[in-house]
């Protein structure tokens, strides 16, 4: 047995999930009602604490004290097994992450595989089980149409989804994230050519469809997790919540957590396969203009200091992607079925494909 | 080789773990009420429930499931090309073509499905 890897690794997790996953799904939602609120021209939650900054906790603490109620109508396993489903992709998905460099020279992400993002498309596209059950489980009507929309409009965008990364891996030749992550510190972030190695004209050619790439990969990540301008599953107005219409206490906290997470795991990879995930290069005029590497390499203090570094550039990179979700919210309006459906299917999919020929012909006639 | 997916089994124990104590501690801790057969009942915006509570539902659903399946399978291949482009792409643009041909005899079906108006939400 590896005891040194179990030890790391289940301190890598848990550290993951209590420090980083739960505190910011808390935050988030709070963000979520603050931003809106100013955004909206209202104040929001700003009681429990210092600017409502204990909400969470609060809310947390109502969820869990609320009657934990199942109808009798519902099927009884899946629907108690739907919330755990909803949550548990997100959670997992998170396994393949690179989140930092090196810390005590641990390297900072849980599990290293070589087949990297097949498992996130591999775990994340489980998370549709959770909202399908949940609204068959249920035996309502509101629910019911919810899980139907919701499973189809996932499906749809897991076709751009997959097609948008294609071009990276073209580009990397390798589907190991931390291998993503290196090309991008040795080549400068996918859609900002002007880092590393700038003066390379291919690399400023091939920025074009990687900009493609990003936005169409993006709007998916935004109609996979169901967030506005693409949230038919659960549009309030006409299906009162969709697929949680029927659940109550922690079961429907699992499937709000398990929503944020997917939100925050979605944005994780955004951002290692487009921002150069915990990479922030700081232009150097030592001996010539370069960009320097700061990481958790150096030795004593210098070295853990940089390892926390990477970390948090990489989190904030994340809270910034977070905050667009918010600002997309209030700033678009939902789109009708068929609307959604067409532009899944008709738009994005055509433009992901041609955009993979493109990158293509790049490499093929201007190899970098 | 398997060793570095330990870690992922043991996402997946934490993971599934939390999510069942997070369901035990809400049931232990959570209060509970009197079951009335009003509060049995699906809800409907307050209205009592009609018809029955899983509808029919648009056939579209399922072609779109299906379609998802065809095309699915087609991004599935697209992955390993992808990794050995940029090494082969070197001595012949034979890959790039192969791929061009394999993808314009799917396009084939895909314009089908689309003719046909498989997609077409509105019909």
């Amino acid at each position: 047995m590896d005891y040194f890897l179990i030890t790391t690794s289940l301190l890598k997790i848990l550290g993951i999930l209590f420090v980083i996953i739960l505190p910011m799904v808390s935050y988030t939602i709070y963000a979520e009602r603050r931003v809106s609120a100013f955004i909206q021209d209202r104040v929001g939650p700003n009681r429990v604490g210092p600017a409502g900054l204990f909400q969470p906790v609060a809310d947390i603490a109502k969820l869990l004290f609320k009657e934990d109620f199942s109808p009798r109508n519902a099927n009884t396993f899946y629907y108690w097994l739907a919330p755990c489903l909803a949550l548990i992709p997100a959670i997992v998905t998170f396994a393949v992450v690179p989140f930092g460099s090196t810390l005590f020279g641990v390297p900072m992400v849980i599990a290293d595989i070589n087949v990297g993002i097949l498992f996130v498309f591999a775990i994340a596209s489980l998370g549709v089980y959770g909202i399908v059950l949940g609204g068959w489980a249920s035996n309502s009507k509101y629910p019911f149409l919810g899980g139907v929309r919701s499973s189809s409009q996932m499906i749809s965008y897991e076709l751009s989804l997959g097609l948008a990364v294609i071009p990276i891996f073209l580009v990397v030749g390798q589907l190991r994230l931390t291998d993503v992550v290196r090309y991008q510190i040795d080549h400068g972030w996918m859609i900002a050519p002007f880092l590393g190695d700038w003066t390379n004209p291919a690399k400023w050619l091939l920025a074009i469809p990687m900009l493609v790439s990003f936005v169409v990969f993006s709007v998916a990540i935004f109609a996979e997790t169901n967030r506005l301008p693409f949230d038919l599953p659960e549009a309030e107005q006409e299906l009162a919540g969709g697929y949680n219409t029927e659940y109550s206490s922690m079961k429907f906290g699992l499937f709000f957590l398990g929503e944020y997470a997917a939100m925050i795991t979605g944005s994780a990879i955004v951002v290692t396969l487009f921002f150069g995930a915990w990479h922030l290069p700081i232009p150097s005029w030592h001996g010539g203009f370069h960009w320097a590497l700061i990481d958790g390499s150096g030795d004593g203090w210098r070295g853990i200091l940089g390892g926390l570094f990477n970390i948090a550039t990489f989190f904030a990179k994340v809270a910034v992607l977070l905050f667009v979700f918010i600002w997309v919210r209030w700033t678009l309006p939902r789109f009708r079925y068929d609307q959604l459906m067409r532009l899944g299917w008709v738009f994005f999919f055509e433009i992901a494909l041609v955009n993979i020929f493109i990158t293509a012909i790049i490499l093929a006639y201007y190899p970098a | 080789m398997i060793r570095e997916y330990l870690p992922v089994l043991l996402q997946i124990i934490v993971a599934v773990g939390f999510a069942a104590a997070v369901l035990i501690v809400s049931v232990i801790v959570g209060k509970s009420g009197r079951r009335t057969r009003v509060k049995d009942t699906a809800y409907e915006c307050g209205m009592v429930p009609q018809g029955e509570a899983q509808p029919r539902f648009g056939v579209k659903f399922y072609l779109v499931a299906m379609l998802f399946i065809l095309f699915d399978l087609e991004i599935v291949f697209m992955y390993p090309w992808a990794v050995v482009y940029k090494e082969t792409i070197g001595h012949s643009t034979l890959i790039l073509w192969s791929m061009l041909s394999f993808i314009s005899i799917l396009m084939v079906g895909y314009v089908y499905a689309l003719k046909k108006g498989a997609l077409d939400w509105k019909k």
